[in-house]
């Protein structure tokens, strides 16, 4: 292959002025730090709330779960941002849509709000699984000690539920990294997104790419022994999921 | 012993060896006298350099240079037929498939800069385009100096958006950057009022601009972020032999009347598959350029005498 490799390019200067090709990943890897961890706090809110609601006794809010997670999982991540980022601003009123267009780091929010719902979907089905793996015998228990639905689920349900699905869990974390990598469509210049005008002031496209690379091997290994570290210390010995 | 004597056979094997190929082809050209091909690389939307028609052909000001080209070749190598296969690339493919062997020339509109020549060489310049902005006309925006504090879309990983995040810290004017994936978007910031201007090289401007749904509702600043810098047709580095067959060729359409002919097919007329015209009469700079073409990445040495 006819290619100048030189590696030594993540030291020199970025002609955005702003320090070195190095630091433009780097600042490139926090952005996407902040906009995977925002995401990720909506996709555990949104989709603990709807994986509960889908376990309920009651029928309507077990169909709303349903509807949910069938349209935030169905439909490509990428359709969904260019929807909340292009289509929704120009069906709401006109002043609301202008105020949307000009917010700033509108891509930013976009993102953090797209990849967040879309994820919750899948923390949603993964939260469900967990409420229905548990023995019929232990919802049928606390009802017979006399707690309401609600203190059933506080206390007696999920506290076993998550535990159970924390493994599946890390790995929702690790897509929701990855994901958003997809921002970069609606502007929002995160790792990937670095990583590419990186190669196109400099050529140097596999040294880019290859940095971006490592770094996100590097965030999702902090983020499995993390989380593996968690696992562990929440564990209740004797019970499935501790030892 | 007969060991040694193995060694000294086979290192004058090799010597032989060399020695008869230095004699033959090498690079490009010896693939493509081998494969009996060409492979072109084209982008999909670099209107009305590189893109594709209705029939999803490529076609543009740049793909037919290199169909010029490949006839040079031809000549050269003396070939009866010579297959031109195209093959689609990006701003991110465009390397890494000219260097794996993929495409043998990458006709678009890639800048030709002295960063850029550590990796790829370019051919004879074929158009010079300046950074500018393009802004509604209800907006009212004449000079970069108006941008002051508003909201500016361009692409990201361009050369335009270096020059932008530049004059916005040499002027100090506060403009919010909004960076976007592709020119197109970039334009469609401007369109649906995310940005009031987009910073482009002004051909792809006039490019949207004829392209969009009210094409007098907008218009194309005359200050601009750059000196005119020079687009050129990229080949491989280090392969002398093919690149003086291309800057041959290229050298003789430009001078050619040719040249000015395949410009005003494709900047002063309709062009397909839109009907749209660019109406970008031939400046003075590429004027004298094509009567003496050069592969200077340096903006400088394109001044009309």
């Amino acid at each position: 292959m006819n290619y100048h490799w030189n590696w030594s390019i993540f030291f020199e200067p970025a002609p955005n002025g702003t320090g070195t090709y190095l630091d433009m990943l780097l600042s490139g890897l926090l952005l996407t730090i902040e906009t995977s961890l925002c995401a990720w706090i909506i996709a555990l809110v949104f989709g603990a709330v709807v994986g509960v609601m889908r376990t309920l006794p009651s029928k309507a809010a077990s169909r709303i779960g349903f509807a949910y997670v069938e349209f935030f999982r169905n439909m490509p991540l990428l359709v969904q941002l260019f929807i909340w980022f292009f289509v929704l601003p120009e069906i709401v009123p006109q002043d609301w849509g202008l105020w949307l267009k000009q917010m700033p780091h509108a891509p930013f929010y976009t993102a953090v709000i797209g990849i967040g719902l879309f994820m919750s979907a899948r923390v949603a089905e993964q939260t469900r699984a967990g409420v229905n793996s548990l023995p019929r015998g232990q919802k049928m228990a606390a009802t017979a000690l006399g707690l309401t639905t609600a203190q059933t689920y506080r206390y007696v349900l999920l506290p076993m539920a998550f535990r159970i699905i924390m493994p599946p869990l890390t790995s929702e974390f690790l897509s929701t990294i990855k994901n958003t990598s997809v921002a970069i469509t609606i502007g929002l210049i995160e790792l990937t997104g670095e990583a590419r005008a990186m190669q196109e002031f400099s050529f140097q496209v596999f040294e880019a790419f290859t940095g971006a690379t490592v770094l996100y091997l590097l965030i999702n290994i902090v983020v499995v022994v993390a989380m593996r570290f968690l696992e562990r210390s929440i564990a209740i010995p004797g019970y499935i999921t501790g030892k | 012993m007969k060991c040694l004597r193995m060694v000294g056979l086979v290192i004058g094997a090799a010597f032989c060896a060399a020695q008869a190929n230095s004699e033959e082809l090498t690079g490009t050209l010896k693939k493509i006298k081998e494969t009996g091909a060409i492979t072109i690389g084209y982008r999909d939307s670099s209107i009305p350099f590189s893109y594709l028609d209705d029939n999803q052909k490529p076609i543009g000001f740049a793909i037919d240079i290199c169909l010029a080209i490949v006839d040079a070749v031809k000549k050269d190598l003396k070939l009866d037929k010579l297959a031109v296969e195209f093959n689609p690339v990006t701003s991110s493919t465009r390397i890494p498939l000219l260097a794996n062997g993929t495409i043998d020339l990458e006709c678009g509109s890639t800048t030709n800069n002295a960063d850029r020549l550590k990796q790829v060489a370019f051919t004879n310049t074929h158009f010079l385009t300046a950074t500018r902005f393009v802004s509604k006309k209800s907006s009212k925006l004449g000079s970069i100096e108006d941008l002051k504090g508003k909201s500016v879309a361009s692409t990201s990983g361009t050369t335009n958006i270096k020059q932008l995040t530049e004059a916005n810290a040499a002027r100090s004017l506060g403009i919010n950057i909004i960076p976007a994936k592709e020119h197109a978007e970039s334009f469609l910031m401007v369109e649906t009022d995310r940005a009031v201007a987009a910073v482009l090289d002004d051909v792809l401007l006039a490019s949207f601009v004829a392209g969009s749904k009210d094409p007098g509702a907008y218009v194309i600043s005359t200050d601009a972020f750059s000196k005119p810098e020079p687009y050129g047709i990229m080949l491989r580095k280090d392969d002398p032999d093919f690149k003086k067959v291309v800057d041959a060729a290229t050298a003789a359409l430009y001078q050619s009347a040719d040249g000015q002919k395949l410009y005003d097919k494709w900047f002063m007329q309709k062009i397909p598959p839109k009907g749209l015209n660019l109406n970008t009469p031939i400046g003075a700079e590429l004027k004298h350029e094509f009567s003496k073409p050069s592969d200077s990445p340096d903006p400088d040495s394109y001044k009309a005498m």
